[in-house]
């Protein structure tokens, strides 16, 4: 059994986002991340393949980027990852993204794919659907927990007012999001030192066209500074009289 | 000349930053308070591979650089000394002593556990009445054939009760001084050890110190590390690398108590507008960095000396010395700069100013330093 990873790699959460005249991502001193939802996700991936007494193989992450996103998919391959795939390209839009990891795997027998269930630069929150979608297989979305035991993957979904269990066959794509793991796991030394030694391969685009285009980009206003009342009285003058809510 | 670091080193110095940043965190300020042993952290530690990560791959350690050591040091020091002078010792003295001067049974039954984190060593040199000078030894080891009986007291030692395994120096001939000075492996269950009470001590509370009892302790002929009398030489090459891994230390407080500073003196206001806008307050800022810098070039210069396995005794005590003596000013000042509340428990700079005292004190106090860098000059 195989799980694929999909991994983004996107400006740490700390990074003060900046755009150069509207229409670009200021890159300059950023540092690159994996994705925390796709971080999250392949913990849970290597706890699943640790846990199941040899029956997952084999963990694969992939990843659309140019060379530089080569250090942080070796973060991944720190983590645990067997092996890496670069589909050499810049990220687009989801669709393409999309389109070029499925071209890139669909014949490589992947039983489960893991999708962040947004990145945290673009939000797109598509990928894992449009993957299963392209693929042909079930897709399960907003999966916070998941197990495999016996051959079966149980998984679980967050619902309105409470969650559901769901016996899942492969081949699905899971589209995981927070609870799949509780911390993304921390790289140890002897992971470091094999990252190195693991295979990236690099595969060639597929030329997936994107189907929509960036057009600007804002900042959110500033918020307003926040005002610190003395007592209830004067909490009720502001409300009342400065915002307007009572 | 290349001040990039490798994307390993990179990779270990957010590892240590996560760990620090994620787990230490989350109980430092009771375990100070506490004086608790951090035993789920030390665990962490052995998982995560940094007991031993610059121990050879061939016994078991990650073959990391003391680059890679330094980026780690330097990171989980700015939460917690506590834990990374478990680390230091782990690393930079019982190891890396045993893997440069033990012999290949030693290495296969002693280093090998230690690299894996399976078991925990600690360095006795200290004594009552030999501190900074190490050629004092009052424990003595009397050669009786296939054995040595040891008898002394050790002082102020790290892992005092939670290591496995000790390094004990120790006098086998006093009539020849320093010469007659040997280093032993000592199994810590032996027979005719006792461990006295936790120390109390200013800072570090977390970390267990303690004095070591010997009395009639038999030590196996085949643990005396090197050639009869190897033991000075022993002792103070192996405090020539501890003090990278003190400096780095030393490193990591200042620079951690600089980063609460910065953070707390953007949201603080008085007359008006964050304190950062102050002149006053900015100027220590300035002044915080420049010194912290400075120390991890020194810090940096000495690691690479040791992995280019150039001589480099002198470039670490300039790094123990200076950064010590930085991070005592840079957490002063950061106390300064919180004001009350840099004064109260909750926000760590009070805590890192008192570990930043012990970082003048031990492995090499900075009187010692001067001594081993003006010798170097005026010899």
């Amino acid at each position: 059994m195989k799980i694929l990873v999909c991994i983004s790699v996107v400006p740490d959460t700390t990074t003060k986002v900046k755009f150069i005249d509207g229409k670009e991502f200021d890159k300059a001193g950023v540092q690159w991340i994996i994705n925390p939802w796709d971080e999250l996700a392949l913990t849970r991936a290597l706890e699943l393949k640790e846990a199941s007494a040899g029956k997952i193989e084999k963990i694969t992450v992939v990843n659309v980027g140019a060379v530089e996103a080569e250090a942080t998919i070796r973060k991944a391959l720190a983590m645990g990852a067997d092996e890496a795939i670069r589909i050499n390209t810049t990220a687009k839009d989801t669709f393409s993204v999309a389109g070029e990891i499925s071209e890139a795997i669909k014949d490589q027998g992947f039983d489960v794919i893991f999708s962040g269930i947004e990145s945290s630069d673009f939000n797109g929150v598509g990928v894992g659907g449009m993957i299963a979608e392209i693929l042909d297989i079930q897709s399960v979305s907003a999966v916070s927990g998941i197990d495999f035991a016996d051959d079966v993957f149980k998984v679980k979904r967050d619902i309105d007012g409470g969650f559901e269990m769901l016996e899942v066959k492969a081949p699905f794509v899971a589209t995981v999001q927070k609870g799949i793991a509780i911390d993304p796991r921390i790289p140890n030394m002897r992971g470091i030192m094999m990252a190195k030694k693991k295979p990236l391969n690099v595969v060639e685009s597929a030329n997936c066209e994107p189907l929509s285009e960036y057009v600007q980009y804002e900042m959110p206003k500033p918020k307003p500074p926040v005002k610190l009342v003395e007592n209830a009285a004067e909490l009720v003058n502001v409300l009342h009289n400065e915002a307007k809510m009572l | 000349m290349d001040f990039n670091f490798t994307e390993e080193q990179i990779m270990i110095r957010d590892a240590a930053r996560d760990f620090a940043q994620r787990e230490l965190i989350e109980d430092v300020i009771e375990r100070d308070a506490k004086a608790l042993y951090p035993t789920k952290h030390v665990k962490r530690l052995a998982e995560l591979g940094f007991l031993g990560m610059m121990t050879s791959e061939k016994y078991d350690g990650g073959g990391m650089d003391t680059i890679s050591y330094v980026l780690a040091m330097e990171e989980i020091s700015k939460v917690d000394s506590s834990v990374s002078v478990i680390m230091s010792v782990c690393n930079s003295l019982v190891n890396w002593g045993l893997e440069t001067f033990a012999n290949e049974e030693q290495k296969e039954k002693y280093l090998k556990p230690l690299a894996r984190g399976e078991k925990i060593g600690a360095f006795l040199l200290s004594e009552p009445e030999a501190g900074s000078d190490a050629t004092k030894q009052h424990t003595l080891a009397v050669d009786k054939g296939d054995y040595y009986l040891l008898n002394g007291t050790k002082n102020w030692i790290t892992n005092g009760d939670s290591a496995h395994t000790y390094l004990v120096i120790a006098h086998t001939h006093p009539d020849k001084g320093h010469r007659g000075i040997n280093a032993f492996i000592v199994d810590k269950d032996t027979p005719g050890i006792t461990v006295g009470p936790h120390e109390d001590k200013m800072g570090m509370r977390s970390s267990d110190t303690h004095s070591v009892m010997f009395n009639d302790v038999k030590v196996p002929k085949e643990n005396r590390i090197g050639e009869d009398g190897f033991g000075f030489k022993f002792a103070m090459k192996t405090l020539d690398g501890g003090r990278i891994g003190i400096a780095a230390q030393a490193l990591g407080i200042a620079s951690g108590a600089m980063e609460r500073a910065i953070a707390y003196s953007k949201e603080r206001k008085a007359f008006g507008k964050p304190i950062a806008e102050h002149q006053s307050v900015a100027f220590k800022i300035a002044d915080m960095a420049v010194k912290i810098e400075n120390a991890r070039n020194l810090i940096l210069k000495a690691a690479w000396l040791k992995d280019q396995h150039e001589p480099y005794g002198y470039a670490s005590a300039l790094a123990k010395y200076y950064a010590a003596e930085i991070a005592m000013e840079v957490t002063t000042e950061a106390v300064q700069i919180l004001g009350g509340y840099g004064y109260t428990k909750e926000y760590h700079v009070e805590r890192l100013m008192r570990e930043a005292k012990l970082t003048q004190i031990y492995e090499g106090t900075s009187e010692i330093q001067q001594i081993v860098i003006s010798r170097t000059l005026l010899r």
